[in-house]
Order: structure tokens, then sequence, then C-alpha cells
């Protein structure tokens, strides 16, 4: 089938423009840009409403196996759809972890029930535990498209070594979570005068970097591919920065929510905004802004962590940490726009362009030839957010009750509308 | 007489006039608490429930007497042994109780902000008795109703609070009580003792506390707690004693008439002199016990007072 997208305006993450213009496309492709629309085309009228590539969402939780009660590939589908994103990259933290090739059948086969693109990575160690590698070579030919522990941090670093220099040799990419786990254990927030107020367990801002240093350390012994989940303190970009201009082959994502919130949002010990990593201070907040801005910062993703209300509604420190964002990365990013931080395509670039050119992925893009994954959003549409309007399955989010701009009008995967808007 | 609030969860929400009825509340109480028949009926038919998720005997038995002077029926439930060792959640608990209908209830909690969330979900008053490191509201106005009748005033004062700050909820109140009535404060604590982020608090932070109870009015101690004396926080108790601990000498460089508090229990010769806790010209410890009862009496009292009025109010809503 053969689409024309009419009267859009284009947001070309590639190309660094943001500008009118029209989009055709044609089995599952992008076919062709600004051209006349071909005889027997389904013409769409976007009047003026942005048309950009689908998000690539890197680091979204599903609960299959094991809490498929928070959230299963069918329901993460939808809300991906519902906000714009048509690639999840999963993460392998479920219960169990997907750390053998046999898991990681069982959920491609279960994935097939989403209406995005879902791909998956695999755990780094066996069962996460940071001690013995997993199948690394079996796991690539099952599809596995990075490596990571998620937020469990190896402390045997010599096992962790021989892991990245195997992973090397068969060009895997992985996926490390930056954090001195000394530090950061039992912590519930950041150190400094809110948690000090609120009497919570904190942790140095500087964990991260220490984390950081020793990680990049061993990517420079080892030579391996490696992206840092989230890097969110200003202390950790001089590191990051050096590690870039040295010619490591390294990259760095953050989550919205750290890129939108504060370690004050968390307010009278509001449990929806215990994150992992925890909020930080808004002067680290402003200065992630600018690294997304400058590059230092390649990836923004919404880390969405599922939880049931069972697991929030409880003492600060005993409740669950993390926040779903499928539904809300695409409105919460446009905080940054409307706030004239960052310009649309720079946006998409990290949303987007970016993780799907690390993962080696062809999205991203509004080529001739590149997969017809699109959003098409109107960028100033005003709304209050209802947590309960979430297609998740779980809706602990931290924007309940939230203004927000920005809402998706509909969304294509391959070609084939997946959302539209009522 | 101000008093809004419907809850004491920490002196953080209160405003000085607030703080100052109470005080004035509990001075009424100290009078009755003194004369041979202590009862009043400003509780008379409430329900009281003391729920102690943490072991306490002192504070625990001080709000149980409260509540009885006060003619309430009192309730102690120690929950640490029951049956949230089985699984059940502290909001289940709370809804278990609330489905009682208690008037008061006063909660005790390991983890900081418990006692806000258990608030949110019951219909009654209810009294933070200390949660985690966050606040234990009663001690602070416990200390100033102290301070205030040893010193004719709790305004413009130099308080020193000494010890485990960090860890310490009486602290936190305290220097969140003190700033709001317009005291000057200085902390101190060896600095692994010392929260992050406390020099935004307008406090003055000292490690020398020679330096730092210079011209004090006021000195507070604070209790050590024996799993950090060793190795993890300070060195020792005996090196903890020989530089913080309070003694005759360290104390000569306050003022000559600077008023000794601790909030109990004590750890004679880790963080005080055992003679300097008993000197009744310097010590107010025994004082603060007995305020601690008036002050409680005055809280639940105003609580009750705001309880009526909200129900009254709700009553004639449905008539009309």
């Amino acid at each position: 089938m053969t689409i024309h997208f009419h009267n859009a305006r284009l947001i070309c993450p590639e190309t660094g423009t943001d500008a009118p213009g029209s989009l055709t496309v044609d089995a599952g492709s992008i076919l062709a840009r600004d051209a006349d629309a071909p005889e027997g085309a389904t013409v769409i009228d976007c009047n003026g409403a942005c048309l950009a590539p689908g998000i690539v969402d890197w680091g979204v939780k599903i609960g299959e196996p094991g809490e498929r009660h928070k959230e299963s590939f069918r329901s993460a589908g939808l809300a991906a759809a519902a906000g714009g994103v048509t690639t999840i990259i999963a993460r392998p933290d479920t219960a169990p972890a997907i750390d053998t090739p046999e898991t990681l059948e069982f959920v491609t086969r279960r994935a097939a029930e989403s209406v995005v693109r879902i791909r998956h990575m695999a755990a780094l160690t066996k069962s996460r535990a940071g001690r013995e590698m997993t199948e690394i070579g079996f796991l690539l030919d099952a599809g596995a498209i990075a490596f990571s522990d998620v937020f469990h941090v190896a402390t045997d670093t010599k096992a962790l070594g021989r892991a990245l220099t195997y992973a090397r040799s068969l060009g895997a990419l992985v996926v490390g979570h930056p954090q001195e786990p000394g530090l950061s254990a039992g912590a519930a927030t950041t150190s400094g005068k809110f948690a000090s107020l609120r009497g919570l367990p904190g942790v140095s801002p500087i964990a991260e970097r220490m984390g950081l240093e020793r990680d990049l350390a061993l990517v420079e012994m080892t030579g391996v591919t490696w992206h840092a989940d989230q890097i969110t303190t200003a202390r950790s970009l001089p590191a990051l920065a050096r590690a870039k201009a040295d010619g490591l082959d390294v990259t760095a994502g953050i989550s919205i929510h750290h890129l939108t919130l504060n370690e004050f949002d968390v307010g009278d010990y509001r449990t929806f905004f215990k994150l992992t990593p925890p909020l930080r201070s808004e002067e680290d907040r402003l200065a992630m802004v600018q690294a997304v801005a400058e590059g230092v910062i390649d990836v923004i993703g919404s880390f969405h962590t599922p939880a049931d209300e069972e697991s929030k509604r409880l003492p600060f420190e005993e409740a669950a940490s993390g926040a779903v964002g499928l539904q809300t990365l695409l409105p919460a990013a446009l905080r940054l726009y409307h706030a004239d931080a960052i310009d649309l395509p720079v946006l998409w670039r990290a949303l987007s362009l970016n993780p799907a050119r690390r993962l080696g992925l062809l999205q991203g893009r509004l080529t001739p030839g590149a997969p017809a994954d699109l959003v098409l959003f109107d960028p100033d549409a005003p709304f209050v957010l209802d947590r309960f309007a979430l297609r998740s399955k779980s809706k602990n989010t931290p924007f309940d009750g939230a203004r927000m701009e920005g809402k998706v009008l509909a969304t294509w995967v391959a070609g084939t509308r997946v959302f539209a808007a009522e | 007489m101000t008093f809004r609030a419907r809850h004491l969860l920490g002196i953080e929400p209160l405003a000085p006039q607030e703080i100052t009825s109470v005080l004035d509340l509990a001075d009424r109480y100290v009078d009755l608490n003194r004369r041979t028949v202590k009862s009043s009926d400003a509780l008379a038919g409430m329900t009281q429930i003391n729920m102690f998720f943490e072991n306490s005997t002192r504070t625990q038995a001080s709000f149980e007497l409260a509540g009885k002077r006060l003619g309430a029926d009192v309730m102690n439930m120690s929950v640490a042994q029951s049956s949230v060792k089985k699984g059940e959640t502290l909001i289940d608990t709370a809804l278990t109780l609330n489905a009682m209908h208690p008037d008061l209830l006063v909660v005790r909690h390991p983890s900081s902000g418990a006692v806000n969330l258990l608030a949110s979900k019951v219909n009654c008053a209810v009294l933070n008795a200390g949660d985690g490191r966050h606040e234990h509201p009663t001690q602070a106005l416990l200390d100033a109703l102290t301070i205030r009748r040893a010193k004719g005033r709790i305004q413009r004062l130099t308080v020193a609070i000494c010890g485990d700050i960090a860890h310490s909820r009486v602290a936190r109140s305290n220097l969140i009580l003190l700033g709001k009535m317009e005291n000057r404060i200085r902390l101190i604590a060896p600095p692994t003792l010392m929260p992050a982020g406390v020099g935004e608090f307008g406090c003055e932070l000292y490690d020398d506390m020679r330096e730092g109870l210079k011209g004090a009015d006021v000195v507070m101690m604070l209790r050590l707690q024996k799993e950090r004396m060793d190795g993890g926080f300070i060195p020792s108790e005996r090196e903890y004693y020989h530089r913080f601990g309070l003694d005759a000498e360290k104390l000569s460089h306050a003022k000559p008439d600077a008023i000794v508090m601790h909030p109990g229990p004590m750890n004679r010769g880790v963080e005080i002199d055992g003679e300097i806790a008993d000197d009744i010209n310097r010590s107010v410890i025994q004082e603060q016990v007995e305020m601690g009862v008036a002050v409680r009496m005055a809280c639940m009292d105003l609580l009750a007072r705001n309880l009526r009025a909200e129900r009254g109010r709700r009553a004639v809503e449905s008539y009309v």
C-alpha cells in the first residue's frame, strides 16, 4: 500500500532539518521525500503537524517472563504506539533474566503480540549476577541486540573484564550502568539538602563518576563497544567527553525523567518519583540538558519500568524504584523543545536516530529506503495527564496530573497505522 | 489560640504562631500535672491508639500517660512483633485500625515518611512519634518548652546541637523549630555524622566542640547509637568522648548560665559526663521528661479540637 503524507512539518534528525514537506511511503519503506503523490496512493493531509521517525526507546522493562501483571508485550506495544515509540529495545531484567538462548527465543515469540517492533537485550552474565558470562555467541545468533546486566553492577572486575573481552571478540555491544555499588547501597535519593531534609538515605552524585571511570578503564583495556545506560550528573561528563575524544567506542544515554525533573519533585515522599538512579539536583539537570544539546549524551530513553500499586504504596525507602514512560516520553521530551533548550531535529537525533545507529538499525531516518516507522504529532496541543488513561498495565508515572504539551496523532510501523488519536 | 493542623507529622508544616499555641497550652498542662488530681476531660470518650513499629519505652509511656490524663481510652499496639512480621503492609495495618474508629493515632516507624503515608489513608488525627531520620515533632516541642521555661524566651538564643546529627530525627525537628523561632543554631559533630547539604539550612557547622560551644545559651546533646561506635562512623567510643563528649571543661566555653539538654536515653561517659547530666544547676534533662507529658497533652488536645470542629462542620453540611 502506498501512502502520501501531504502538508507535513518534516522533522529529519539526519539532515537536522525542520521544514514543511511531504513524504511518500510504499511497501513498508519510505519511497520519496517532497515528491508528488503517486497514482492510487492514500493521501493523508497532515495539516502542518510534525511527521518524524518513530522513537527507538532503548531500555524498556516488560514484565515477561515473570511479571506479566505489571506489563505484557501486548500492553507495552499499545502504550508505545500511543506514545510514538515504534521500536522497543527491551531489558533482560525479567524473572528469570534473559540469559539463555531458550529464554530469548521465548520472549521473541511472545513479542509477536506487540503492535510495535521489539528487539531484546540479553544479560551479559548469568542471572545478571556479574560472575559467569552468558552464551554471548548463541544469544547473538538468537537475535540479542545488546548485552546488559541492567542495574546490577558487577563488583568482580576480573570476571567483568573477561566478559567484555569475550563480547568484543564477537563484536557485541555491551550496555553498562555506571555506579559505584559500595556507595549507592541502600540509597533512595541523591545526598544533599533534600535528602537531609526528608531524612532519606542518599548516594553522593560522585558514585556515578566513580563507576563510569572504572567502566571506561575496562573499555580501554578490552576494546569493547560500550554504551552507558544513563549518565545523570554533571561531574560524569568530563570523563565521558574525554573517553570519546580518546577514540574509545563509547556512547551514553539518559532517561527523560532526569532531563525534566529534579530531586525536589519527590516532595512529600511521592514514590512515583523514586527512580534508579535517583533524581538529581537542578544544576545537574540543566547540565544534562546541555549535554544532550551538544551531543555528549547520545540517547534519550524512557527507562520504562512498570511497578504495581502495592510495590509503590510503601514508605519511600521500601518502595519499588522506576516509572513507566513509553507513552509520556514524547510529550515530556517536548518540554525541552518548548523551553527552547533543544530543537526538534536534535531532540529526534537522541530519541530515534542515535539509538538506531548505535544498535545497527535502519530506523531514525526519513530518507528513501528507510523503514516507514513514523509518528505524526501536534507539538503544541496541551493536555493534563491522567495516569489511569495510560495504556500500560502499570500506572506509575511521575507526570500524573501534569500539564503537558504535545499529542501523538498517529503512529505507523512499516507503513501500517498502529495508533490513531480519537 | 492558633492551631490549624489536622495532623502533627512534623515541625516543618507548622507556623511560628502554631508552635507558640502548643507551648502556651502545654504550660497550663504542666500546672495540672503537678496537682494531685491530674485528670482532665479534654479527650473524654475519644480513642487513642499508640502504634509503635519501633521499640520505645519512654515515648510510648509519655504518650500513654498524656492520653489517660486527658480522659481518652488508650490502647497500645506493639506492631514491632505482630502482623507486620506476617507480611501485612503498613497501609493494610492502617486501614484495619481505621475501621475501629480511633480519634488519635500515635505512630512511630523506622522509615522516613511512613507516618505521612499512613496519615493519608486514615480519617483520624495522626501524631508522628518519630519516623526514621525524618522528624520527631513532640520532642522538639518539649525541648522548646523546656528552653522557654528556663530562659524566659524561645527567640534570639544561641543553641548548640551536638552529636550524631546525620541519623537524628530529634536534631532535624529541633533545627527546624529553632530556625522558625529565629534562633542562632550551631551544629557540632564529626564530619561523618553531619548530614550532607545541612549548611544550606542556615546553621553554623563546627567539628571543634570548644569553638562551637563558645557563647551558647543552650547545649543540646544527642544520643550516639551503639552500632555506630566501632569504626564505621567514628574510630572509637573513647576518642568520641574525648573530642565530642560534654564534660565540665568543654561546657566552660558556653555561657555561664547555659543549660544542658539530652533527649534520652543517655550514654553516660560516651556523649555526656555523668556529673554534668546530674548537675541540677545546669542539666534540665529531668524537666524535659516532665515537659514531654505536658506537650503531648497539648498537642492531642489541639488536634482533638480541630477534629471535633471538622466533624461538626461535616455534620452541618450533611444536615443542610
